[in-house]
């Protein structure tokens, strides 16, 4: 790992207010700036990577709010993220994770399949049997917390149904790739398919390659940079034998890895162009703004807005969804308190460091309350998860939906 | 640190908050100060004013020395340990009481300078210091090193504004000072005695700070300058003129030069100097002194003036002063930031000699700050793997410091003296100075063991 890029820390301490960990402990080992001294005194050989080692740098969510609050532009998540990476690489995947992200993610059809049991699970009833008589307290603690945060399986995961090429409605203004994120289209395909129709209205042809693999944020997330890579390369290729004016997605985390594959593939040119063309759909809707504000009617909705940090840190996305919420006609939008901060969800987190990710989520969970808002717009499937369950136990009547969901409601009247 | 002393220690403020692992150890052994270090032996985070008076007195029994530490931000390496315990006061963080009809707060030690900001600002008050590091640093921090910031030349900083200290003495007594009571003369004024020890004679537990009414109105204005003699005449003749804006910000050609590349916020690069000036107070007058202060500027010459329009636009405006150290501290891994302060009226000439200084051993010295209450900030962009340039940028800074005092300035006006500036202070304060301070010490701190090592 670049050395310079540790050295870059002035220590200033401008990330320790930024940092979901450090808010809740007050421990510099939980700070960015911590963890970046950490992996320095690594480097230089003061500390060795021992258990207690790894476990200080585990606690990071990888968020990356102190990336946007730091002064030298040192990206203290990137950095643990990077290390671990290297771990990674020296001790090799465990044997679920060979399963998982090297056997079941890339092949769609593989990972549809192994969710149709969850299916059956829910619609057969057994779900609600499990859960009436309290049999979750008899699974280990960690399977009992994976299926609390299971949501409601749509009938068809998208993909599946959504046509390759959509025709823009009206005079043709381009076309565009739609990226479909692995969960947006198992879970969120309601949302995915608005986004689709958004696109479509907005004049833009929209395809929709079946082939695509998953992003790969989930290999970055278990420091597998190979299979990451993999991926990177095939839908690299992949979108490339198309002509495209951009990339679209509606996932946050999907739109943060795919912005990095020119980084990632450094040696590949076509992922250079790749990343420069995606965008969020949030992006994409602002600059039809015009056109978009002449289909929208009221909504009688008090809405606030929760920053995804894949989509507030990583790419810099604030004004937009802000922007396109405010066009809507009626609504009245509410601004959250600390909007940009963590939801705790990050990926595999809370159900890795569910106590931690408890704690950032009761936060959330508070400023939500304040700004009485009947609806929590958000644009990451991860937050939607997490922010859906633990608003339905606390407070049922926040009604949690994606942004291109609310905007096709509008549309919709 | 010996384990059974460790135990001690937890037993008094918990096991989670007693922190003694090498991997812990080691994150505690730096503040904000550029090129210091040094591990403490174990490290607390007490949670009342209770548990650091056991602390404080476990330690004085056993003879160990403890260093306070807020939220580590200190550019003065004021909170770096001697090897004992480092008390941090983070969990102290609760706002006790606004008192609206005696216009003070009362704060526990390790609230956030802005979490006061905004509860006080949302009941129409103000209190007024504004550090840089604001977002982050503590109360207890604030007033331990005499915080300044912005607003310091209408407003004064920290110690303008402390009423009341609740301390925990280093045999850990409990000493109260001050009050309520705005006239307050009975005896030494320990308040200020306290105010800027940089935790050599106590520990702050509890804050309480006089409050303001809310300026009604501001007016933002961004001014270039071609000469940068012309710059300093206008900051004089603002004041001159009997106009004390509540901003009164400079930043010189490196800095602009740096921003530019940077946040490309449109600066011009042959202008010498930027002001950004801010004045607030009831409308009407803001709106005069704004029209005086622009008829100023065009008898200097400026080459450029605008006046924000509204609140967004100030906040344009300002983005160039509020970039100026992320700008400067991109450009190379390692940024010295000092604060050499003059008299108002020595600005230009400070300025012109930081600038040859740079040239004459060859550095990059990128100066702003505070031109309205003289108090820079010559920032050196450097590398701390380069020996050589590092060392050169300690005797560009000797020589700035000795100009300082030469001009009837001061080293340090407001990140205190601590480690970084401790060989500069007998030359500003003189061998009587140096003396009377010793005994201060020895009368609060006759062992010696709280934040040894720091100022003389």
């Amino acid at each position: 790992m670049g050395y310079e890029k540790l050295i870059n820390c002035m220590r200033c301490g401008m990330c320790l207010p930024h940092c979901p960990t450090y808010k809740e402990t007050f421990l510099e080992t939980a700070s960015p700036r911590g963890r970046v001294a950490l992996v320095r005194k690594f480097q230089e050989g003061d500390l060795e990577g021992s258990e207690r080692f790894l476990d200080y740098l585990s606690l990071c969510l990888d968020c990356q709010a102190c990336a946007s609050a730091c002064p030298c532009g040192v990206n203290a998540g990137e950095l643990v993220a990077e290390f671990k990476c290297e771990k990674k690489d020296r001790d090799g995947l465990s044997f679920m994770e060979e399963l998982v992200l090297h056997w079941l993610l890339p092949h769609p059809d593989r990972l549809e399949a192994a969710a149709y049991p969850l299916k059956l699970y829910q619609r057969s009833g057994l779900q609600k049997v499990v859960r009436k008589l309290g049999l979750l307290k008899m699974f280990p603690p960690r399977l009992s917390r994976m299926e609390g945060l299971l949501p409601h399986l749509p009938a068809q995961p998208l993909r599946r149904t959504l046509q390759e090429v959509t025709p823009a409605q009206g005079e043709e203004r381009g076309t565009v790739g739609f990226f479909l994120g692995c969960v947006m289209s198992l879970v969120f395909s309601e949302a995915s398919f608005a986004t689709v129709q958004l696109l479509s209205a907005l004049g833009y042809r929209v395809i929709t390659p079946k082939a695509q693999k998953c992003c790969g944020a989930p290999n970055m997330l278990a420091s597998d940079r190979a299979g990451m890579e993999e991926m990177a390369r095939f839908n690299v290729e992949l979108f490339s034998s198309y002509d495209l004016d951009f990339i679209v997605t509606d996932c946050g985390g999907c739109g943060a890895e795919l912005k990095k594959y020119g980084h990632h593939l450094e040696d590949d040119g076509q992922a250079a162009v790749f990343s420069a063309k995606v965008r969020d759909i949030s992006q994409v809707l602002v600059e039809g703004a015009a056109l978009l504000g002449q289909r929208l009617r009221p909504l009688p909705y008090r809405v606030t807005y929760h920053d995804p940090c894949h989509i507030a840190h990583c790419q810099g996305i604030r004004n937009e969804p802000r922007q396109l919420l405010r066009m809507v006609p009626g609504l009245d939008y509410r601004e959250l308190d600390d909007a940009d901060a963590c939801c705790g969800s990050a990926g595999t987190y809370n159900i890795e460091r569910p106590e931690m990710a408890d704690r950032v989520l009761l936060r959330k969970i508070d400023t939500i309350r304040k700004t009485g808002a009947d609806y929590l717009v958000t644009s990451n499937p991860g937050c939607l998860l997490q922010l859906k369950q633990a608003l339905a136990k606390t407070e049922p009547q926040v009604r949690v939906i994606h942004l291109t969901e609310l905007l096709q409601a509008s549309i919709n009247g | 640190m010996e384990q059974s002393f460790v135990n001690d220690l937890q037993k008094i403020v918990g096991e989670q908050f007693t922190l003694s692992d090498k991997e812990s150890l080691a994150v505690y052994g730096y503040d904000s100060t550029p090129e210091l270090e040094s591990l403490p032996g174990a490290v607390v985070l007490p949670g009342t004013t209770g548990e650091v008076a056991r602390v404080m007195s476990l330690c004085h029994g056993a003879g160990i020395c403890v260093t306070p530490r807020g939220s580590g931000t200190n550019l003065s390496g004021g909170s770096l340990s001697a090897g004992g315990v480092v008390l941090q006061t983070s969990r102290m963080n609760r706002i006790m009481e606004i008192d609206e009809e005696n216009l003070t707060a009362t704060v526990e030690t390790g609230v956030i300078t802005s979490a006061l900001h905004r509860d006080v600002e949302a009941r129409g008050l103000f209190y007024p210091p504004d550090p840089g590091s604001m977002n982050i640093s503590t109360m207890g921090g604030n007033v331990a090193e005499n915080s300044g910031g912005l607003r310091g030349l209408k407003y004064g900083v920290t110690s303008d504004y402390v009423m009341g200290l609740t301390t925990i003495l280093p045999n850990g007594e409990l000493l109260k000072t001050g009050g309520k009571a705005v006239k307050n003369v009975a005896g030494y004024n320990l308040n200020d005695l306290l105010v800027s020890s940089e935790g050599t004679l106590g520990i702050f537990t509890g804050v309480m700070v006089r409050l303001i009414p809310k300026p009604q109105a501001k007016k933002t204005m961004l001014v270039h300058f071609p000469e940068l003699e012309q710059a300093a005449l206008t900051v004089s003749h603002i004041i001159a003129a009997r106009i004390i804006p509540a901003t009164l910000e400079f930043l010189d050609k490196v800095t602009i030069r740096c921003v530019e590349d940077y946040a490309k916020v449109g600066l011009p690069l042959d202008v010498e100097a930027v002001l950004l000036i801010e004045v607030d107070g009831h409308p009407a007058m803001v709106q005069d002194d704004a029209a005086a202060i622009r008829a100023i500027c065009e008898k200097h010459r400026c080459s450029f003036f605008q006046t924000a329009a509204t609140a967004d636009e100030a906040l344009k405006l300002a983005t160039a002063r509020r970039v100026a150290l992320s700008a400067l501290a991109r450009v190379k891994p390692t940024t010295i930031l000092e604060d050499a302060t003059v008299p108002r009226s020595c600005i230009a000439p400070m300025v012109k000699l930081i600038q040859e200084t740079a040239r004459k051993y060859d550095l990059t010295i990128g100066t702003f700050g505070h031109a309205g209450d003289g108090n820079l900030h010559p920032t050196c962009l450097t590398d701390e793997r380069d020996k050589d340039e590092i060392s050169r940028a300690h005797q560009a800074f000797a020589e700035i410091f000795d100009a300082a005092i030469a001009m009837g300035g001061t080293i340090t006006g407001e990140h205190g003296v601590g480690l970084a500036k401790k060989k500069y202070l007998p030359k500003l304060v003189g061998e009587t100075g140096i003396r009377v301070m010793r005994n201060i010490k020895g009368a609060f701190d006759p062992k010696g063991i709280l934040n040894p090592g720091k100022i003389i």
